[in-house]
């Protein structure tokens, strides 16, 4: 039970809890971290000797807990007063017993720790990307290595991004309250954005990066769970869950050797994680019996209809239309319809998918997705020509190699045509 | 005679194993189960999906009510289990009524299974 994979495995698992409960305590993140860091240190010698506490959360929340206080008294022979109130706060609190704490450290109190924990980390003034590395680095404890690696940056600059973020949050209000409803399902609408943000970082890396940037997925999915288990009877987490599960089912199969994307339609389906795919579609499943429909629900569901299709031609794309409509109410825009529009190109036939997607070319003339799809389409239609500038026009706008290797492949393919038949047409 | 052999772990930590952790953790189970099959001992043995999947059908009632998360009560133990073959989850909890029906009190826990290993040559419960 104390050999070093456990122990590792028992303190990354404990760290959102510990880390909400020491937040709630120190109000203060990098206290907090300090405090729970020394508790890590102190688990990594006792544990081994003594065997693991019958709770490591509580342990480390108690152990951080003292830590924390020994360190702000310290500071406060150095230097300003400490806060009185907040000191004789913490040494009523120090002698409770692990089993006591571990009884407060359920239900609400505890939720909404660990839900302000995650809050905190997306505030608004934070762009996304900032968001997302600190919410790995406070929450999920990657060091600020994995985090650099993940991002494709150097260690230095990304201490340097997450040490402003943490003092732009610093500066800013944390929330201490207890939240309303509102609130908390305010809070946790943010939340979930963010996971899905940093599940997506992972994602959308192809090629040499995808390897690299797996571990978000791992983490976004780990927070996802998280997220469920506090909410446990809140559809939209279910679908969140289910839906990036359905998604990263397919990693196996979304890149080929070379590391170029294959479609969806394209993709060996025998390669598919097959218990993903049954957790996404059990969640799903879970979610749709609320009948409270969301935005995330509404994904996963058009994800589990990929999903339960045994191979590309059983997909049932009428379903899938409606489903992109009920999207396009909940959430209107150009991106959504778009990507209705590969459903209706399989229901009614490219030209209806073309016309519905004239409209939306002013908003999208510079997404590599509208001209990639727009290329596709005109290419199904016979017409080379307007292919040909659809796919220049995507490929200026790759956001990485594999999209513009993936766009290169449709334009080689119509190069190679076009002087077949100008070969033909010299020869007849 | 047949033993069932049930396995409890802290579901967090197991959550947190790297990927490479859990490989090794199920390959190290693998040869003991393969041990156990050679033997014709093993019946079957299934890894389920977290309590995150989970619905439970409180049967204490009339109607039954299906409520969302794992089966959580010290009071009530575990009896028994079934493993069915369902389509989705109104699959399963439809088989869940019926057995509710045939059996009122207490609740059944649907979980699903992530995987399941067969053994078609067991010996058979030897009384």
């Amino acid at each position: 039970m104390s050999d070093p994979d456990w122990i590792d495995a028992a303190l990354v698992s404990a760290r959102p809890r510990a880390m909400a409960a020491l937040l709630r305590y120190f109000r203060d993140l990098d206290t907090a971290e300090e405090a729970y860091q020394d508790a890590c240190l102190r688990a990594l010698k006792s544990w081994p000797e003594k065997g693991p506490p019958r709770d490591p959360t509580a342990w480390l929340i108690l152990v951080g807990r003292n830590s924390g206080v020994d360190a702000a008294r310290r500071k406060s022979r150095q230097t300003a007063l400490p806060s009185d109130e907040v000191l004789t706060d913490l040494a009523a609190g120090l002698d409770d017993a692990e089993t006591a704490l571990a009884e407060r450290l359920d239900g609400a109190d505890y939720r909404d720790d660990i839900l302000r924990l995650l809050f905190v980390c997306c505030h608004p003034d934070l762009p996304a990307t900032q968001q997302i590395a600190l919410a790995l680095r406070i929450v999920s404890g990657l060091s600020v290595r994995q985090i650099a690696r993940a991002f494709l940056v150097g260690e230095s600059a990304m201490e340097q991004r997450i040490t402003r973020a943490k003092a732009r949050v610093a500066k800013g209000d944390t929330p201490f309250e207890a939240p309303s409803p509102t609130e908390r399902a305010e809070r946790l609408l943010t939340v979930m954005a963010m996971v899905y943000l940093v599940f997506n970082e992972g994602y959308s890396a192809g090629g040499a990066e995808a390897d690299a940037r797996r571990p978000l997925c791992h983490e976004a999915l780990r927070l996802s769970r998280l997220l469920l288990r506090l909410f446990p009877t809140e559809p939209e987490v279910m679908g969140l869950t289910a839906l990036m599960l359905l998604q990263h089912a397919r990693t196996p199969a979304r890149l080929d050797a070379d590391g170029l994307i294959v479609l969806l339609e394209d993709q060996d389906r025998g390669l598919w994680d097959a218990a993903m795919i049954t957790e996404g579609l059990a969640l799903i499943d879970k979610a749709m019996r609320h009948r409270r429909p969301g935005p995330y629900q509404v994904q996963a569901a058009i994800a589990a209809l990929h999903a339960r299709a045994e191979r590309a031609e059983d997909t049932d794309w009428a379903q899938i239309d409606h489903l992109y409509a009920a999207l396009e109410r909940m959430t209107p825009s150009p991106v959504v319809s778009l990507n209705r529009a590969v459903a209706v190109s399989k229901v009614a036939g490219p030209q209806a998918a073309l016309d519905m997607i004239a409209p939306l070319e002013g908003r999208l003339a510079g997404y590599f997705h509208f001209h990639g799809l727009r290329g596709a389409l005109s290419l199904q239609l016979g017409r080379d020509e307007a292919a040909r500038e659809a796919f220049h026009q995507a490929i200026a706008l790759a956001g990485g190699a594999a999209e513009a290797a993936h766009i290169r492949q449709h334009l080689d393919r119509l190069q190679a045509e076009g002087e077949k038949n100008r070969a033909a047409v010299s020869e007849g | 005679m047949l033993y069932a052999v049930l396995c409890y772990h802290m579901e967090d930590v197991v959550g947190a194993w790297s990927p490479a952790h859990d490989e090794a953790v199920m390959a190290r189970l693998a040869a003991v189960r393969d041990d156990l099959a050679g033997q014709g001992r093993l019946s079957l043995s299934a890894r389920l999906l977290p309590t995150t999947t989970a619905v439970t059908l409180r049967k204490d009632r009339e109607p039954p009510l299906l409520v969302d998360g794992p089966f959580a009560e010290t009071k009530e133990q575990l009896l028994g289990f079934y493993l069915v073959d369902c389509a989705d989850l109104a699959e399963a909890a439809s088989a869940a009524r019926e057995l509710a029906a045939a059996n009122p009190g207490g609740c059944y826990e649907i979980r699903p299974v992530a995987t399941a290993w067969k053994s078609n040559d067991v010996h058979g419960a030897r009384p």
